[in-house]
């Protein structure tokens, strides 16, 4: 979050170090723990071996893994978005809205070409795009010019990209949505296996990994996140990457809409009101430090598949669903927990 | 004598009413090592802002090499072969050793997967430990968090990284004022070996045995202005700390330079 982070306790002047002074060392779990999003991934695993033992014909079946992914994969989409925002020590509370937008202004544009093609679709996809991109930049440009907290600015995008979606559709869901569009993208599977919506979810998680881990713009975005002002003292363009960041998870939030569009042929205004949260929390589960620096797509991928995991294995062996969200709170609470954790043990 | 590396001409700079610099001179020479010393708020650190292009002068004239220059920014200062080591060392304490190093000056993957954005890491750490280990900067493991790294070591970190890209210049805000004994005699060793390279190295300290012990030069700023220049060799400390506070006005001044 946009917190300002403590700087690091200086040692006294004068004190007298040992030659070897190296960080001290540590106790074995707390290396592991801060060694990657490894520990998450086995929570992961650890989940979904339990729910096949307890559960094996009903969990344990393709279907299922299929029903998980093509849940999971809207959030993801913008989870994605999300993580490159939280690595920078930002946060982003719009995507939410910026998905009903995108997809209302999607849904008008297709009504208004009209048809039930592939062009159509495309015109349907573009139009999504450009809204989410929108807010973005919007975002973008007042957190990192304006220098307006990203908390306000993103909360303030958040109320007014729903208002407005509500305002252009008369609150009334848009459900003109060419047919084809849901019979090819929303329901229609890869190789009639891989849904397609878990595919573009799956290929937006590997470029954004690959980005994040390999390329310049990444690196920065940790560089921004752990320190801003040495960035920008090292030449970085800093107000260029945060505005870059904010787009990315703007159009991500975009792409998101035009995928429920797809899935449930609505725009399902109402339903994604606590979108963000549900973002921010997967982002901290996997891994990702709300201060800023640290942070992996694929503990992302984890964090969203842990709560629908939880949800879908609950309702399989009998346990009331609603414990998912004590669950998940809890698991949240502990990942930021072992951050802080992390960085007490750093000196 | 030559022409300076470096000089400052008039510097005035203020904060709101406070004038932090009020005319200012300031020279630097080739391959030397100059001490910036005063006593606190004299100026110091406001100077050494305003030549590594970190705050902008509202007043003077900044020459390179005898030639005027506008210092707007630090990637400009850094054209110029300027560098600065700042007191709270801009690390990114969150990335390794090598990131920091090449913080806004990644070497770039060959041919399309550079031009595609990809930074070359291997390259980067490669060449990191290299000058780690040219310069003498202890680091266990290279590919942990500078967060994680003791003060002497982050202190190591920042300076190869100013000696890594500097020219000219590299310009030192209280390098030790946060290590021990043994360290700080590493990072004076380090402030000479710079200097052996031709590189000239601008000291701010408060420490003045380490001054006697590591400058070639000393400039004393008072109350915003130049007020001394000794050559170290021929001066006592008392004289310098007569300067800084003003018990020794003007006497001496300009005898080294």
């Amino acid at each position: 979050m946009a917190v300002e982070r403590p700087s690091a306790p200086e040692l006294p002047p004068g004190e007298v170090i040992a030659e070897e002074d190296a960080a001290p060392a540590k106790p074995r779990w707390t290396a592991l723990v801060a060694g990657s999003s490894l520990w998450i991934g086995l929570i992961l695993l650890g989940l979904v071996t339990a729910f096949s033992i307890a559960a094996p014909n009903s969990f344990v079946s393709v279907a299922n893994a299929r029903n998980i992914a093509t849940d999971a994969s809207v959030l993801l989409v913008m989870a994605v978005g999300q993580t490159f925002v939280i690595i920078t020590a930002g946060i982003d509370l719009s995507v939410g809205s910026v998905l009903v937008f995108s997809g209302v202004i999607s849904a008008k544009a297709m009504t208004l070409v009209g048809g039930n093609g592939w062009g159509t679709m495309l015109v349907g996809l573009l139009a999504s795009l450009l809204a989410g991109f929108a807010w973005g930049i919007f975002n973008g440009f007042l957190i990192a010019k304006a220098k307006i907290n990203a908390l306000i600015v993103t909360l303030g995008s958040f109320g007014m990209a729903l208002g407005l979606a509500l305002v252009i559709t008369g609150g009334v869901d848009e459900r003109e949505v060419p047919t084809k569009l849901v019979d090819t993208i929303g329901v229609g599977r890869l190789f009639s296996q891989v849904p397609w919506l878990v595919v573009v979810a799956a290929v937006v998680a590997l470029i954004a990994a690959i980005a994040l881990a390999k390329t310049r713009f990444g690196r920065h975005t940790y560089a921004i996140g752990s320190n801003q002002e040495a960035s920008r003292r090292a030449g970085i363009a800093v107000d260029r990457s945060l505005m870059k960041v904010y787009a990315i998870s703007g159009t991500l939030a975009g792409l998101a809409g035009f995928m429920a569009l797809s899935r449930f042929a609505t725009t399902t205004v109402s339903g994604h009101s606590t979108d963000n949260l549900s973002t921010i929390t997967a982002v901290v589960i996997g891994g990702t430090s709300l201060f800023g620096g640290i942070g992996t797509v694929l503990g992302t991928v984890f964090g969203v598949l842990i709560p629908a995991v939880l949800q879908n294995g609950f309702v399989i062996v009998g346990i009331q669903p609603f414990w998912q969200q004590v669950a998940i709170g809890a698991v949240l609470i502990l990942a930021v927990y072992l951050d802080q954790l992390r960085r007490n043990n750093w000196q | 004598m030559t022409e300076p590396v470096l000089e400052a001409r008039g510097i005035v700079k203020n904060f709101g009413r406070v004038r932090a610099l009020r005319g200012t001179d300031f020279t630097v020479n080739e391959g030397e090592i100059v001490a910036l010393v005063g006593d606190n708020g004299a100026g110091k650190s406001t100077l050494v802002k305003v030549l590594a292009g970190v705050q902008t002068p509202d007043e003077g004239e900044i020459l390179i090499d005898g030639v005027p220059v506008t210092i707007d920014g630090p990637v400009e200062a850094r054209r110029h072969g300027i560098e600065t080591v700042y007191q709270d060392l801009a690390l990114a304490a969150e990335l390794d050793p090598a990131a920091n190093l090449y913080l806004g000056r990644e070497t770039m993957r060959g041919r399309l997967l550079g031009r595609l954005g990809f930074i070359d890491d291997r390259a980067m750490r490669g060449e990191s430990e290299r000058l780690f280990a040219e310069l003498g900067v202890r680091i266990q493991d290279s590919s942990a968090p500078v967060a994680t790294m003791s003060g002497g070591q982050r202190q190591g970190i920042a300076v190869s990284r100013a000696v890594a890209w500097a020219s000219r210049i590299i310009f030192m805000d209280e390098p030790t004022a946060a290590l021990g004994v043994v360290q700080t005699r590493n990072v004076l060793d380090l402030i000479r070996r710079v200097r052996d390279r031709g590189v000239a190295v601008v000291l701010i300290s408060h420490n003045m045995p380490e001054v006697m012990d590591v400058a070639d030069r000393v400039e004393v700023l008072r109350l915003g202005t130049r007020v001394a220049s000794f050559r170290v060799a021929d001066v006592s400390m008392d004289q310098i700390i007569g300067a800084m506070t003003g018990a020794l006005d003007s006497k001496g001044a300009e005898n080294g330079s």
